[in-house]
């Protein structure tokens, strides 16, 4: 009765009140990422002023893009308590299959193209999603199986050949190196995904129902949320923009085989936990993911500038990924202390005061996947 | 209720013992003890006492680049025009310990001949070596193994050569002679690689390239997209960088790449070992002007024959042996079982136009 | 307080026996399935020789999965058994280069080893992390460290009276010295989990973690051990790979973590803990090496080994799924006949 109530029609002055703790602290999170960013472009530029020439700044920002665009997808994965292991696999696959497009027909409409990468992404999307929200199989599983069959795939597909740069029409090429008032073009697909993912996680129900069922998937169930249907939208999204990620991949890189994208799907994840999304899901927003993503690119381009020795570089990124978990639950901590002691004076029930952001324990418990 | 648990783990706990067993009698009745030699081959056919129905398994470093892929058709021509059987088979990944499954196989299957290029010169040379003593004449091309558990090494161009001409041919672009300079190289393991990594340091260290230094050499584990961000760290790193050799197809192609059509072309050399398809718009358009390597598939027409040879016992891998290898002629094998195809092709504007590889 | 532990994991036998009884089954048919199937392939797949070398190819991940199912039972989990790998060859390689003797090296490898087993259980146990998000960040810094230890070399001048423990055979038999250790680590995993107290609490962690923390279960000190022993094995992995391979390298054992999950989920033992067997981690690595050496031996090109791996996995996992799907359907609608509830589902 208490906690399925509460959590479905809660008193409107709690929720408010709820919702702002936890806006305030993904904003501060965030926050706090702009300034870790702000500091270490700060400390690096002078110490070595190159670091923040105008191209060097738009090589930063390339970089970002295909691992940001991958963020955004896996966080929605993520936020219902999910993840999907995958996405490497996925984009290697539409990467491939642009070149070889487009090696063949030259003369394909370019948004065309775009549109049959995120048409494959979405495909493998839809086989991760069926598979984790109706066949109920652990994300973790699912997405490794699907991992090393797409890329199989890719290997078969593929026959040992080769895209090369001069297989490709010069204007596809173009978006990949080719920047619109000063911002590289790649970035902007990026960028305008942030945009709309961000808005609709927040303001459309189906976003905030996202984060519903990876705070508590029971309460979710029985508050009337589909949840099998939402998690497999999310993996259709985060397919989708895999498949994107893949095009855009090929327009950078241009030559593409069967190991494109090999081993991202770790970073993609370690960008997200960074920006602040929760690995047990419930909390964090895109926007951190994305910024987790550029704080991950420029602390290696500022190791490399600084000229670190290369070895030292992901004993550095790792150290900084404990510490980002680290810093989460103690935040983590900090806002369930300050709701309790809210809820004890305002004297709403203390499961409801829970804030949906992870377990407090660090650990699954009971942990459903979003799909049942 | 305790005791009834207790005794349930005991009973699993035999499970194993009994099924491990039971597997291991299964096995071992089914199949016998086999030592996987026997090569099949019988009658003495065909040139120079090379056996009719030659079995030859060729093994590059990882599937799915097209350079080796190229390599391997030679070993493919080689062995048919021999009368012989192919067998192509490689690891999805170049890691260390990737080609000691498939190495395995070829000495069970008591195949004629095993040709490689080895991802690391020592994790395969355990299992190279079993499967020598099963009776496989082992030839290595391109990236050698140890010499100990090889008869015979396949090398494109000698070390040197192939040292001394990227050396060459920067110094030749790069203004003066004399500036930084980097290296991009594929895996930090690969024998080749490093092998004429060390010949190009100590050519640098003559007098005639005393202008040039080498500041880095990074590692792009013939990973495209790797090399490609390696080149642009490279490159921020050392902001008056003049000129990165390559020695890698892969590592040329991106640096070519990020190079070319940046602001940094024209400014920074790129040079070293690609192949005409991947850098001929690059050289058309000006922005690389000479860069080297060798017919890959004569490496591997090559190696079938040096292996055949073996084979058929007609030599061993001693120094100054002789045997023939078809349309390439006569070859002599140098010290430590080491024969050269020959001197490095270097390809420009000139002649880029006339290969398709 | 420990009667109710008692009772509890007793509840909880019959449901693992049953269930888990048919997973192992399943795994053990697939076997059989795969060996008539690889001997179709090839007349050399069921043979003794073929027995040596394909199990060696997988002793590494067998000995890391053996910890992890334990680890996984806890509803935790460690993804940084590879790195630990790389980390111990490369400080075996470093203090060869140094001159250190091998026994002198071992020893310290496998401390080093338990250490970042530590560190991982600190920041699981005591600062309360997130095991899955803790042993990604490990899984980046030890292989960081590897890298800064040893650098990109490798170090390649070992022993023969060592590198034999690696790829040898015991005398008279067709067993490697490496699987000998796997069985061992098996068998004596086998006996803490089925047959001591330690077993049966390590799976009430699993099923119910607060019930077991309030029924006296020393649930941090359980898992600290166990993060810890997942070290150390995982640098055993290493010392045993390097001896192997016959050469010490910083990057060794990249990408191996997720064949370890792979294995382990393979074998029964539920992501969400509380769940599982040795036998069926056993079964499933035995499967897993058979494939690999099925495919491998009948030339089939090494991408499908990628393919039928993931699809395994995935199916494996399904088929149970499929059939209690069917079988609470069925349930639902008795249920529902019976008490005119909604049935709840989205």
């Amino acid at each position: 009765m208490s906690s399925a109530d509460s959590v479905a029609v809660p008193a409107p002055r709690e929720r408010r009140s709820r919702a702002d703790i936890v806006d305030a602290v993904v904003r501060v999170r965030e926050l706090g990422l702009i300034v870790v960013l702000a500091l270490l472009i700060g400390v690096t530029a002078a110490l070595e002023p190159r670091f923040i020439d105008a191209e060097s700044l738009r090589n930063l920002v390339r970089n970002a893009t295909i691992i940001g665009l991958l963020a955004v997808g896996q966080t929605l994965v993520l936020i219902t308590r999910n993840l999907d292991l995958s996405v490497g696999s996925v984009l290697g696959l539409a990467a491939f299959m642009t070149g070889d497009l487009l090696a063949s027909n030259p003369d394909l409409p370019i948004p065309l193209i775009f549109v049959l990468g995120m048409l494959l992404g979405s495909g493998a999307g839809i086989v991760n999603g069926v598979l984790v929200a109706y066949g109920r199989i652990p994300a973790l599983v699912a997405t490794l199986g699907t991992l090393w069959v797409y890329r199989g795939i890719a290997f078969v597909w593929t026959g040992g050949s080769q895209v090369n740069a001069e297989n490709l029409p010069g204007d596809f090429l173009a978006i990949g190196t080719g920047t619109v008032a000063g911002v590289p073009t790649i970035a902007l697909f990026t960028i305008v995904t942030l945009i709309v993912v961000g808005y609709a996680l927040r303001s459309y129900r189906g976003g905030r129902e996202l984060y519903a069922i990876g705070s508590n998937p029971d309460a979710a169930r029985l508050a009337g949320i589909r949840a099998q249907r939402r998690v497999l939208g999310a993996f259709i999204a985060s397919g989708a923009l895999a498949g994107l990620a893949g095009v855009l991949f090929t327009a950078r890189f241009a030559t593409v085989d069967a190991t494109a994208g090999t081993g991202l799907e770790l970073q993609v994840i370690a960008a997200a936990v960074i920006g602040g999304v929760a690995i047990f899901g419930g909390s964090g927003s895109v926007w951190g993911a994305v910024l987790g993503a550029v704080v991950l690119t420029t602390i290696t381009s500022a190791l490399i500038i600084l000229q670190v020795p290369a070895f030292w570089q992901q004993a550095v990124v790792g150290a900084l990924l404990l510490t980002a978990i680290a810093l989460d639950r103690f935040i983590n901590v900090r806002i369930t202390e300050r709701l309790r002691r809210r809820s004890a004076r305002g004297g709403v029930d203390e499961e409801a005061a829970e804030p949906p952001s992870g377990q407090p324990a660090g650990r699954p418990r009971e942990r459903e996947e979003g799909g049942s | 209720m305790t005791s009834n648990s207790q005794r349930r783990p005991v009973l699993r706990l035999l499970l194993i013992p009994v099924l491990v067993l039971g597997l291991a009698l299964a096995v071992a009745a089914c199949g016998g003890d086999d030592d996987g030699n026997g090569s099949e081959s019988a009658a003495e056919n065909g040139e120079g006492g090379v056996p009719e129905g030659l079995e030859i398994v060729s093994i590059p470093k990882q599937l799915g680049n097209p350079y080796e892929e190229v390599e391997h058709g030679g070993v493919e021509e080689a062995t048919t025009e021999l009368g012989g059987e192919h067998s192509y088979e490689g690891p999805t990944d170049a890691g260390a310990s990737s080609q000691v499954p498939l190495i395995n196989a070829a000495g069970q299957q008591g195949v004629d001949a095993l040709i490689i290029a080895a991802n690391d010169p020592n994790a395969v040379c355990p299992a190279l070596q079993q499967a020598e003593q099963s009776g496989v004449a082992i030839v290595a091309m391109d990236s050698d193994a140890a010499p100990e558990c090889r008869s015979i090494f396949i090398n494109q161009a000698s070390t040197e050569g192939i040292g001394q001409a990227q050396i060459e041919m920067i110094c030749d672009q790069v203004p003066d002679c004399e500036g930084e300079i980097a290296i991009l190289s594929a895996t930090a393991n690969a024998t080749n690689q490093n092998a004429w990594i060390e010949v190009m340091e100590q050519e640098l260290e003559k007098e005639e390239y005393s202008g040039l230094e080498l500041v880095e050499i990074a590692y792009g584990d013939d990973d495209d997209q790797k090399s490609f961000q390696e080149t642009q760290g490279l490159l921020q790193a050392y902001p008056d960088l003049q000129g990165i050799i390559a020695p890698t197809t892969v590592g040329i192609a991106a640096a070519a790449r990020f190079i070319c059509g940046s602001p940094n072309e024209g400014e920074v050399v790129v040079t070293g070992l690609g192949t005409p398809n991947q850098m001929r718009q690059f050289v058309d358009s000006g922005c690389v002007e000479e860069f080297a390597l060798w017919n890959p598939a004569d490496v591997g027409y090559l190696a079938a024959h040096a292996a055949a040879n073996l084979t058929a016992e007609n030599i061993t891998g001693e120094e100054g042996e002789t045997f023939e290898a078809g349309r390439l002629g006569e070859y002599e094998i140098g010290a430590d079982g080491e024969v050269i195809l020959g001197p490095p092709t270097r390809f420009n504007q000139e002649n880029i136009g006339d290969f398709d590889f | 307080m420990s009667a109710n532990a008692g009772a509890s994991a007793a509840r909880a036998y019959p449901r693992r026996l049953s269930e888990l009884a048919r997973w192992e089954a399943l795994i053990f048919v697939l076997i059989v399935a795969t060996l008539i199937f690889g001997s179709g392939l090839s007349d050399r797949f069921l043979t003794l020789t073929n027995f040596s070398f394909a199990s060696k190819d997988i002793a590494e991940i067998a000995l890391m999965a053996l910890p992890l199912a334990l680890i996984v039972i806890t509803a935790e989990i460690d993804l940084s058994v590879a790195s630990v790998l790389g980390l111990s060859s490369a400080v075996l390689g470093e203090l060869w280069l140094a001159g250190w003797s091998m026994e002198a090296i071992i020893p310290v490898c496998l401390a080093i080893g338990a250490l970042c087993g530590a560190f991982n259980a600190f920041c699981v146990t005591r600062l309360g992390l997130p095991s899955l998000a803790v042993t990604i960040g490990t899984l980046t810094m030890y292989r960081g460290l590897a890298l800064v230890v040893l650098g990109d070399q490798g170090v390649t001048d070992f022993p023969a009276e060592w590198t034999r423990f690696g790829f040898e055979d015991i005398p008279g038999t067709s067993i490697p010295y490496p699987i000998a250790l796997v069985a061992l680590l098996a068998v004596g995993l086998a006996v803490l989990l089925h047959a001591t107290r330690l077993g049966r609490e390590i799976y009430a962690i699993g099923a119910n973690e607060e019930a077991a923390r309030f029924s006296g279960i020393r649930v941090k000190r359980i898992k600290s051990m166990l993060f810890v022993l997942s070290g150390t094995v995982a640098a055993l992995a290493g010392i045993v790979y390097s001896l192997r391979l016959a050469s010490a390298r910083a990057n060794y054992g990249e990408g191996f973590e997720l064949s370890v999950v792979a294995a382990v989920v393979l074998g029964g033992v539920s992501i969400f803990g509380g769940k599982g067997t040795i036998l069926g981690v056993v079964l499933a690595l035995i499967l897993l090496g058979a494939i690999r050496s099925a495919l491998t031996l009948g030339d089939v090109s090494q991408e499908w080994v990628l393919i039928v791996t993931g699809a395994l996995l995935i199916a494996a996992v399904l088929g149970p799924n499929l059939v209690q799907r069917v079988r609470e359907a069925r349930a639902h609608r008795r249920d529902r006949d019976t008490w005119s509830a909604p049935s709840g589902e989205g």
